[in-house]
């Protein structure tokens, strides 16, 4: 089962002679063919999370397991192949759509041109193939993305605000896309949004992340109809945008 | 030349000096500080190459390229503004590329390994070789510190550093060869190059002077190109922890 599973996780930065903990004990499971959404005001560690799970940083201690795994005792590239990682911004490298999505199966030696497949799966027609990448509009970009992930057989994906550059027409697109392709690919999900609503949505399981801390963390409609820490009341009633001092956690 | 032809020729300097007090350009003494420097540096390069030559060991010529390529690599690596280890691996670069180059010219017994004939080729082969190494360098930092979130990007599909870095690699090492490509490519028209020039003033014939310099012009291409290679190849490492991950450096 292709189940991401963090325990214990902290990261601490060095700044200027200062340490500075970015993550304390995060600990969460997302389970196969489930989305599992992270909350939190902008600079609560989010991103950094994600980071973590695909390995592009280290953390100063706890463990991040998949499918039961050390992610440390897997080879890291076939962690991030498994465990594919959209960014906020598409990142889309310079050349055609299609280089964009070959280039995770070629990086192995895969020169199967299978790349209009995965147009086809995130809904973009075939005549883009061809076309400089850097032309596309934002969400076609944001969709090239995805494919460029999926085009990796992934058996999990994390998604780090993958609608906060789009308009609701193309948001709602997205979102009703990607829920279709965890259903049909059984895909296991870790969902970063600052959208409240958006989380409600698509989630299975809920966290809300501040200050580098869980504050709650349980199935989503729970989530949102009882929630139980006093922060997460103030969080969705939109009064804590700002963050909140240490102190108070 | 004679000395008191070489005295007279210090009225130009004085000219110059009349040129900047006259137009206010204030840079009389940056002028004479200059010329004493140049004329203090080149007296004591003429003595220690007299000695050199005249002694002829191989070891003392090994010593004095070696001298060369530390005090070039010193110069190139002021190119990776305080990127921990720039040193070693320019260093390497312009050591690798000079020697290699070397190596194949006495193993051919296309010169012999002498101090007349080692020293000055290599001397040039190093002034250029630094040149290339330091905008290598200079390139490859600037280019991964602007691409930090492309570079994740292809590491977040599985690609090694290096594979994250193919492109970037591939410019910086271009930017390091073109001065030398461009040089070659005007070498004779726009230029005639010092070496070729001091010989036929020395009295060499201008058609062995070309043969020399043509020579020179093969070495600085081998050279140039193999330590462009290592800088290259050495410094992107710097980068990336051995898990493919893109370091953050204050650098
Ligand atoms: N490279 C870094 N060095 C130091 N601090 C960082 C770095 N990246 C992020 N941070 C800090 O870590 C915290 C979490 O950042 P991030 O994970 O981007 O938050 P989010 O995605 O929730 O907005 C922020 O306070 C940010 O300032
Ligand atoms: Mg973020």
């Amino acid at each position: 089962m292709p189940e991401i599973r963090c325990q214990g996780v902290s990261l601490t930065k060095l700044q200027g002679g200062l340490s500075t903990e970015i993550l304390r004990a995060v600990g969460l499971t997302a389970r196969q063919g489930e989305i599992y959404t992270v909350i939190g005001p902008s600079g609560s560690g989010k991103s950094t999370l994600l980071r973590l799970i695909n390995r592009l940083l280290e953390p100063s201690s706890g463990t991040i397991f998949f499918a039961g795994s050390d992610i440390r005792r897997m080879p890291v590239t076939e962690v991030r192949r498994k465990i594919g990682l959209v960014f906020q911004q598409p990142m889309l490298f310079p050349g055609s759509v299609e280089e964009n999505l070959c280039y995770g199966p070629r990086l192995r030696g895969d020169n199967s041109r299978e790349a209009a497949k995965y147009l086809d799966m995130v809904g973009l027609e075939r005549e883009l193939l061809q076309r400089d990448a850097a032309a596309l509009s934002g969400g076609q970009q944001q969709r090239v993305a995805l494919a460029r992930a999926l085009a990796n057989k992934p058996e999990a994906l994390l998604l780090d605000e993958p609608t906060s550059a789009l308009d609701p027409r193309a948001t709602e697109q997205l979102e009703d896309l990607i829920l279709g392709l965890v259903q049909s690919l059984r895909l296991t999900v870790v969902w970063v949004t600052h959208n409240m609503e958006q989380a409600k949505r698509v989630g299975d399981r809920t966290m809300l992340l501040v200050n580098g801390q869980v504050v709650e963390e349980r199935p989503t409609a729970d989530f949102f109809s009882w929630p139980e820490q006093e922060l997460t009341i103030r969080f969705l009633a939109g009064k804590l945008e700002s963050g909140v001092q240490g102190n108070e956690l | 030349m004679s000395f008191s032809a070489l005295l007279l020729s210090l009225t130009l300097v004085i000219i110059s000096v009349l040129i900047s007090a006259r137009q206010k350009l204030q840079l009389e003494k940056d002028i004479l500080i200059g010329t004493v420097r140049a004329v203090i540096q080149l007296l004591a390069v003429g003595f220690v190459l007299n000695y050199v030559f005249h002694i002829s060991d191989w070891r003392l010529t090994l010593i004095m390229l070696t001298v060369m390529i530390l005090a070039a690599g010193q110069n190139a690596a002021k190119r990776g503004k305080g990127m921990p280890g720039a040193f070693g691996i320019v260093t390497a670069a312009i050591g690798g590329g000079t020697f290699v180059t070397i190596i194949i010219m006495v193993g051919l017994g296309i010169i012999t390994f002498d101090p007349t004939k080692v020293i000055p080729i290599g001397g040039m082969v190093i002034g250029n070789s630094m040149i290339g190494a330091g905008l290598v360098l200079n390139r490859l930092m600037a280019e991964i510190k602007q691409k930090r979130l492309e570079i994740e990007a292809a590491l977040a599909l599985g690609a090694t550093s290096r594979q994250a870095v193919e492109g970037i690699l591939r410019s910086s090492i271009k930017a390091g060869l073109i001065p030398t490509i461009d040089s070659l490519k005007t070498l004779g028209i726009v230029q005639l190059p010092g070496m070729m020039t001091g010989l036929i003033l020395a009295g060499t014939s201008p058609l062995q002077a070309v043969r020399y310099q043509m020579l020179v012009a093969f070495m600085l291409s081998s050279t140039v190109s193999i330590s462009c290679v290592i800088v290259g190849l050495l410094a992107y490492r710097r980068f990336f922890s051995q898990h493919y991950q893109l370091l953050e450096l204050k650098y």
